[in-house]
């Protein structure tokens, strides 16, 4: 396909699919590129023609809710930030943080954004900050996404050559200086106060909130922390306004979302729909149905640190309410999908032992609550569980629930687990009274298939060193 | 398969001779290059010690792993305590605080990929390999390690070597991938 017409396909989605029309993969859009096809308008409209409060109105009222996995309003967020409530501090130091840390398994839909339109997120830090009157950002990112860091850079590179950072933008008062800081991996740096201590250069524990980042966030300033997905919304609701992004969507969660899909799918992938596009549709029409030949087991809607959903729920529109009232979290937005050839218990296993590495070990009930959890499951996927790790199970829930912990890192761990144990009570009941895992007949096959690999991974071997030599 | 790899990782670290921070003099101990990267760093930051993370890499980057003696060069040039340094670096998964092999592989070992035989793969690449996690080959060549979800679940299952990721893995891509890196090993030394 030529660029002219990629360019034509793209922008032909323009208001359909704001967040990903121009995603290119392979080449991203330099700047150029990037503004010819209609990028940085927004922040010239913002920087030359609003004030700050007006774009935090037109923010507020499109009714834009944060795609980081919690859901809180956009707007309400940086209306608590003191610049905002009081036009006399917006002289005062404070930061805006993209929080590109996207490390919950089952997540990959702001690689997309990162990798294949690095400058509409630029744009979107830029309108940000203005908003917040920061002259200080920071894209925190994941270390593994070297991909995206590359890009990223060459990015704000270009940015600084054409004045869209730096001092008086495009001509304005307003100055604003952008950082790249690419994280070393850890999961809990995606927890807004986690990452501000990483950004910090101290240990990655999570903050006790009171006090908010708004209010005393990053070297103690008023600090915005927004997800890579939500910034990126930014220019388009400024270019085309709130009520276009109101009517993107046909019920109350306004927008579009990055749905995604992955496990036993047969075409696993990122989707930009209307926000509340129901799990079935998603499921079928996009990720092409179950794998082979396994039937639908359950389903995570929204990342590894939600509820199982199961076969009743695939009506359910996929937005925050819906997923809420069904009993689990849009989260994310990515499905796990769980085939019903795969042991539940197995997969809730593996989804606590991640948990359990990643707990940053500040407060006991997730330093210890989630190791135990661990050691109840192997026992259980052993087959030498008793009636009494299930009670011990639930209590665990309990004592690791919201409330009882310093952050969400715990109760997310809950979720999958909670939710397995009352759809899969089944499988877990039977590992105990059987005495094994019942999915271990289909493992057993597949173990010979492993003893026939092994055998030619074995004569790879020796044909490696042959050619070594 | 653990005596070729007994020296570290399956023993807690313990360094033989205990060094104090005043026996390394920083400026002599970082190169040029690796102090005008920390300094940029700590000129975009509001303090010194957030450039903890940019220096333990930068270091790391240079030498393949950062020492006690890279450690408290690093913490004295931030102006910190060692200790202090130790608690950011050992928090980390890409920081690694013993000695790795040429080429480090970084397993992807989360959901997505354990519903797509992430299993068999490490088993292939235990076998080809001859290590277990956290050891590394004897030669020095290979350390394989476990990684947290790579974000490329829609490609799982999924590893990290060098930083150069690998998707849609099967036995024999595998195998080949190892083949590969084990020639290019073998010819530059």
């Amino acid at each position: 396909m030529t660029s002219e017409t990629w360019l034509e396909q793209a922008l032909s989605q323009s208001l359909t699919k704001p967040l990903t029309h121009l995603v290119n993969l392979d080449q991203p859009l330099d700047l150029q590129g990037y503004v010819q096809a209609g990028g940085y308008i927004g922040a010239t409209k913002a920087l030359t023609q609003l004030t700050p409060k007006e774009v935090l109105d037109i923010v507020s009222d499109s009714g834009l809710k944060g795609r980081g996995g919690a859901g809180f309003p956009t707007g309400m967020k940086w209306s608590c930030v003191p610049a905002l409530q009081d036009e006399s501090k917006q002289a005062e130091p404070s930061y805006l943080i993209c929080n590109g840390d996207e490390m919950e398994p089952g997540t990959f839909k702001d690689r997309y954004l990162l990798e294949g339109v690095p400058h509409q997120l630029i744009e979107a830090m830029i309108i940000a900050s203005y908003t917040i009157s920061a002259n200080k950002a920071y894209l925190f990112l994941r270390g593994e996404y070297h991909v995206a860091a590359t890009r990223l850079q060459q990015a704000i590179d270009q940015a600084y050559e054409n004045n869209w950072l730096g001092k008086n933008i495009q001509g304005s008062k307003y100055q604003l200086d952008l950082y790249l800081h690419t994280s070393a991996g850890r999961y809990i740096c995606g927890e807004e106060t986690a990452l501000i201590n990483a950004l910090e250069g101290k240990r990655a524990t999570p903050r006790a909130k009171p006090p908010f980042p708004q209010v005393s966030g990053l070297f103690g300033k008023p600090t915005v922390v927004n997800n890579v997905e939500t910034l990126s919304n930014l220019p388009h609701i400024l270019k085309h306004g709130s009520q276009w992004f109101k009517d993107l969507s046909p019920n109350s969660d306004p927008g579009t979302k990055m749905y995604a899909a992955c496990g036993q799918v047969k075409n696993p992938g990122v989707w930009e729909l209307p926000m509340g596009v129901t799990i079935r549709e998603l499921l079928y029409d996009y990720a092409g149905g179950m794998k082979d030949d396994v039937n639908l087991k359950g389903l995570l809607p929204g990342g590894a640190s939600t509820d199982f959903l199961v076969e009743q729920h695939l009506d359910t529109p996929m937005d925050f309410d819906s997923i809420g009232k069904a009993g689990s979290r849009l989260g994310t937005g990515g499905l796990i999908v769980l085939g019903d050839k795969h042991c539940p218990v197995a997969m809730v296993l593996n989804l606590l032992r991640f948990f359990a590495q990643e707990s940053c070990g500040w407060c006991t009930p997730c330093r210890d609550g989630t190791p135990w959890v661990v050691e109840i499951l192997t026992r259980i996927e052993q087959g030498k569980g008793s009636p009494a790790d299930l009670a011990q199970l639930e209590d665990l829930c309990d004592f690791m629930w919201l409330g009882k912990t310093h952050c969400a890192l715990a109760p997310g761990a809950v979720e999958p687990l909670k939710s397995a144990m009352r759809y899969f009570k089944d499988d877990f009941e039977q590992h105990i009274e059987q005495g094994c895992c019942p999915y271990k007949s289909s493992n057993n096959e597949q173990q010979g298939e492993q003893t026939e690999s092994e055998k030619r991974v074995r004569e790879g071997v020796s044909q490696g060193g042959e050619n070594d030599e | 398969m653990s005596n070729n790899n007994s020296d570290f990782s399956v023993h807690p670290r313990i360094p033989s001779i205990m060094v104090t921070d005043e026996e390394i003099d920083f400026r002599q101990y970082l190169s040029s290059a690796e102090l005008s990267v920390i300094e940029h760093e700590v000129s975009i930051m509001e303090t010194r010690e957030a450039a903890g993370i940019e220096a333990l890499k930068i270091v790391q980057k240079h030498r393949g792993w950062i020492s006690d003696d890279s450690l408290i060069a690093i913490a004295q040039c931030l102006q910190i305590s060692s200790a202090q340094l130790e608690g950011v670096a050992t928090f980390y998964n890409l920081i690694y605080r013993q000695k790795v092999g040429h080429y480090v592989i970084h397993l992807c070992d989360s959901i997505s990929c354990h519903l797509t035989g992430y299993d068999e793969i490490l088993k292939v690449i235990q076998t080809y390999l001859g290590i277990g996690y956290g050891q590394t080959t004897p030669d020095g060549e290979f350390t394989l390690l476990s990684n947290v979800c790579l974000g490329s679940c829609d490609k799982s299952p999924a590893m990290m070597i060098n930083g150069q990721h690998y998707h849609s893995l099967t036995n024999e891509s595998v195998v080949s991938i190892l083949n590969g890196l084990s020639q290019s090993a073998g010819g530059s030394v």
